[in-house]
């Protein structure tokens, strides 16, 4: 088969290259929300536990 | 752990791909035959050696599983097998683009290169699946990594079936010659499948840190006594 024109060939080209970033761009974007979960649930362990009060010898600087 | 390096790393590929497919663009000629449709293939091959080493790596790591029944291994080999899986879906999708403007057909089914790798990513297509299917972890863990070191062995032996095939449609870029590629057409193979290879390992620490990160917050929820949020469902993912 001939070489398909510029105009032609520009297409698939940006096609194949378009689907490669989409790819990563979702791969990307699942993984961002995944980790925004586990930042939440942090901050929310964060909230329930009780702040730790240090007793007087965990105080003193060695 | 896998947090370590992740940024230099990701800005390393980053800076890696970006040249290359500037390279490709603005440094590597047209191919004699193909014309312009021939810089897919700076995409289409470097993504799939890069898919199948990630295969054969998550064969190792399956072995080491099943050497130390260290569950990290387990879990090092069920994010390459995913992240592999990943790139080839990329490779099927570019391969046919690049067949249907090369050679007037989507799919051509009697060219060996392309159904064994058809058959490759649909072996490992039920990977999850199958781990999916068991529920106990450690029988789960252990029949997966049997599959990963099976299927990791296929694919070299997948190639080299194919080499010898005798007649192909499918180009050969990558011959025992040393190809038949000019000086700036080689570098810019050579600079895409590294990037492709950056791209790999920064998707997997990512994944693997993103794991680590799950498991320690469940570790540290056990620890302080506070209420696990109910899983709704199984998971076929490895839990450390």
């Amino acid at each position: 088969m001939p070489a398909l024109p510029l105009d032609e060939a520009g297409k698939y080209v940006a096609a194949a290259y378009l689907v490669f970033l989409a790819l990563i761009l979702v791969y990307v974007v699942i993984m961002g929300v995944r980790l925004a979960r586990i930042e939440r649930e942090v901050a929310e362990l964060d909230e329930a536990t009780p702040e730790r009060t240090l007793a007087p010898e965990e105080e003193r600087v060695p | 752990m896998y947090g370590k390096g992740l940024r230099a790393l990701s800005v390393a590929t980053l800076i890696t791909l970006t040249g290359a497919f500037a390279l490709v663009f603005f440094y590597a000629p047209n191919d004699a035959d193909q014309g312009f449709v021939q810089k897919i293939f700076y995409l289409h091959v470097p993504m799939a050696i890069v898919a199948l080493c990630g295969f054969v790596a998550g064969g190792i790591f399956a072995i080491q599983h099943l050497r130390t029944r260290d569950a990290r291994y387990d879990l090092r080999s069920y994010v390459a097998i995913h992240i592999s899986l990943i790139l080839a879906v990329g490779v099927l999708i570019t391969g046919a683009i690049w067949a249907r403007a090369a050679w007037g057909h989507w799919w051509v089914w009697d060219e060996p290169t392309l159904v064994s790798f058809l058959i490759i990513f649909l072996l490992y297509a039920t990977y999850q699946p199958l781990r999916f299917s068991i529920e106990d972890p450690e029988r789960q863990a252990r029949y997966a990594s049997v599959f990963a070191v099976i299927a990791g062995a296929f694919v070299p032996l997948n190639f080299l079936a194919v080499r010898l095939a005798q007649a192909y449609t499918h180009p050969r870029v990558l011959s025992t010659t040393g190809g038949s590629m000019p000086g700036d057409m080689r570098l810019t193979f050579v600079i895409a499948i590294i990037g492709m290879a950056l791209l790999f390992v920064t998707l997997w620490k990512f994944e693997m840190a993103a794991k680590h990160a799950r498991a320690n917050l469940r570790s540290l929820r056990r620890k302080l006594g506070v209420e696990e949020i109910p899983v709704a469902r199984r998971t076929a993912a490895p839990s450390l």
